[in-house]
């Protein structure tokens, strides 16, 4: 049998497909996050976008029988939300991470109340790109099954990470980010260049909710999440607000996701849930090992209040 | 002629004294005025949310007021619920006063439920009381390492104490999964694994006449310790003055680290309390119920309170009355049973919005009133 062939090679190779699979959600919203942040301000209320993301898309690709149709209006969903934050902490003494612990409430808890209706009806899923196709092993083409959405993610975070650095909308986005005075100098309204990369930081995160209920584990439940948008805004810290950065911390992620179920696979149950708690812990081991007190991280905006 | 002046300095004086007291009512009023305002405003927006939906505001609060409030029965199961988020709501209020937005309460609660039913059951000959004194000192204890550490990691290494909160919280969760499912699992627990129940003579009973058990004493007692504890000592006040200005803290020269880590943990204490209650009182063993959220809405309790100890008191049983009156409304009104995650997270938002009018009005301002003619 193929499975007593490879042996612990499984482990590995479960977990690089079971990395691709976990890390696609991290992917958008940290990329989404890393825009928001890049302008000086923290949406913590991504985890509500990405779940309330999930819910709609889920119900719209149920209704119109098209994963993609559902994606989009996950995205329309997530601007929503992202403006909305946006407006609320453009006004002064308002605190953006208390906003973002109520925004995750608020998502979370629309998305319940929406979503009731769509936890029984299956919808039809997002397709996948097979790129195990020259090898005979099942498990390798089943890590090799790599969803579209993957593939778009890393495509944008490399165009974000060209964008920041050479285009005339990154080049704003940086500067309000680093200094709201210098932008008003400049005559750059400092409040609506925040709004709009607030309501695109959501709209990202929404897709990678979509992902979870069109793709992996590709239904809705109202445990779909398991904060992977609060765990996007520490990876953005550790990828220092760089796209790439995103790209492979997300993987990273992903990896560390998967380890508990590879090694289940193959018969190691003791401390599965043990296991669960890895990527939580590994990102506050990341954490911890990268801030530092009295200097502000390489690669902060200056505006940010996360890492004053 | 001299005696003219000496009257007019005598009204002066006393309509100064007026003034000064009418300055001090506006300042107070503030907040209760403005806060008031803003749950009122959640409550329309909330009804136009119903309005839009085809459901009848009107029968909504009606049912929430019969099902939270309006009855004897409807009243304790209010105080029941009411009684964790008391000291939930410590845990993000004790810390939000040295400008820290703390939401692990979760991870302690569940920590401190975990800690009383393992010592709960270890001990199980000894006396009642000692054993109930040990569970509430282990939960504390498993309460304040959890958040003194999220303290700690703030002060020392900079971490950012909401995001090292929330990953705290699940890997607390995930501990408890672990030993629940592992190593302090009782056999006979085979649909919902859980501890070995605890004996009935050590389970926290009601208060005498009611239903309502005595968690309700402790955390009402907890929140007048906590609010004499920032009001009235110097530690309460070295806080304050380290949360309005870190860096006029330390060149006071007071030990901000300490007064980080220690409200820190004193607040994890509070909750790992909760959670020994939640085990002694109401569930029996500890489980995956010990995660029914209480450390979130705790959150929402503290901020409508402005982090204020005491105005938790009424806020909790607010709180508590929504959840009450939660299965009721679903029943009667047929809405999913997240309306009242939905009609929290409206309040919450319009609450932290009107931070913003603190200061914009001129009636609340002392200076409009004390200012001479």
């Amino acid at each position: 049998m193929e499975t007593s062939d490879i042996g612990y090679w499984s482990v590995p190779l479960a977990m690089i497909g079971g990395a691709i699979r976990v890390s696609t959600p991290f992917i958008f919203v940290s990329l989404g996050e890393t825009i928001t942040e890049r302008s000086g301000r923290v949406n913590i209320g991504l985890e509500g976008i990405l779940v309330f993301g999930a819910m709609s898309a889920y119900a719209v690709a149920v209704m119109t029988d098209s994963p993609w149709l559902g994606l989009a209006a996950a995205f329309c969903a997530g601007v929503c939300f992202g403006l909305l934050h946006g407006w609320i902490c453009k006004f002064p003494r308002v605190n953006d991470i208390a906003i973002g612990i109520a925004l995750m409430l608020f998502g979370t808890g629309l998305a319940f109340f929406f979503g009731k209706a769509f936890i029984q009806p299956s919808a039809p899923h997002l397709p996948a790109i097979s790129l195990g196709f020259w090898s005979d092993s099942p498990q390798i083409r089943s890590a090799l099954d790599v969803n579209a959405l993957f593939i778009l993610g890393g495509a944008l975070a490399l165009f974000l990470s060209y964008a920041f650095r050479s285009t005339r909308i990154g080049l704003v986005l940086r500067i309000v980010g680093d200094s709201s005075d210098a932008a008003r100098a400049m005559g750059i309204d400092p409040d609506r260049v925040r709004l709009i990369a607030t309501g695109v930081g959501g709209g990202l995160a929404a897709i990678g909710g979509g992902y979870l209920s069109l793709y992996y584990p590709g239904s809705w439940s109202e445990s779909i999440s398991s904060g992977q948008g609060l765990m996007a805004v520490a990876l953005v810290v550790f990828a220092r607000w760089s796209p790439p950065g995103c790209f492979l911390a997300a993987l990273l992620f992903g990896g560390a996701g998967a380890l508990g179920p590879a090694l289940q696979s193959i018969g190691v149950t003791q401390g599965y849930y043990l296991f669960y708690a890895a990527p939580y812990a590994l990102t506050l081991a990341i954490m911890i090992a990268t801030s530092s007190p009295g200097r502000t991280l390489a690669g902060a905006p200056g505006e940010l209040s996360i890492t004053r | 002629m001299v005696e003219a002046t000496s009257e007019m300095r005598a009204t002066r004086n006393g309509s100064r004294f007026a003034r000064a007291a009418i300055a001090g009512v506006a300042r107070r009023a503030e907040p209760i005025v403005i806060a008031s305002g803003a749950l009122i405003a959640g409550l329309l927006l909330f009804s136009l949310f119903l309005l839009a939906l085809g459901k009848s505001p009107a029968q909504f609060f009606e049912l929430m007021w019969r099902g939270g409030f309006g009855s004897w029965f409807s009243a304790q199961n209010m105080l029941t619920r009411a009684a964790p988020l008391l000291l939930a709501g410590l845990c993000v209020a004790l810390p939000a006063r040295l400008g820290l937005i703390v939401i692990g309460g979760e991870g302690a609660i569940v920590l401190g439920g975990l800690a009383a039913a393992a010592i709960g059951t270890a001990l199980e000959p000894a006396p009642a009381p000692i054993v109930i004194a040990a569970m509430a000192l282990c939960a504390m204890l498993a309460g304040g390492v959890w958040i003194g550490a999220i303290g700690a990691l703030r002060h020392y290494r900079a971490v950012n104490e909401t995001i090292s909160g929330l990953l705290m919280g699940y890997i607390a969760i995930a501990l408890m999964n672990h030993l629940v499912e592992g190593p302090l699992r009782d056999p006979a627990s085979l649909n919902k694994p859980s501890t070995t129940p605890l004996a009935e003579a050590v389970r926290i009973g009601a208060i005498p006449g009611t239903d309502v058990h005595w968690g309700l004493v402790v955390g009402v007692v907890a929140c007048f310790i906590a609010w004499a504890l920032i009001e009235k000592t110097t530690w309460g006040f070295s806080a304050r003055i380290a949360g309005g200005n870190l860096r006029a803290a330390q060149i006071q020269g007071l030990p901000v680290g300490a007064l980080i880590t220690g409200f820190c943990a004193l607040a994890g204490a509070f909750a790992g309390l909760g959670g020994m209650i939640e085990v002694a009182a109401v569930q029996g063993s500890a489980n995956a119920s010990l995660a029914a959220g209480y450390g979130y809405t705790g959150v929402l309790v503290a901020f409508l309170a402005r982090q204020n100890p005491l105005a938790m008191i009424p806020i909790a049983m607010l709180l508590g009355g929504v959840a009450a009156a939660g299965g009721l409304i679903q029943r009667r009104m047929d809405l999913p049973d997240a309306t009242t995650l939905v009609l929290q997270g409206t309040i919450f938002l319009v609450i932290l919005f009107s931070e913003t009018l603190y200061g914009r009005f001129d009636i609340f301002h002392p200076e409009r009133w004390t200012k001479e003619q």
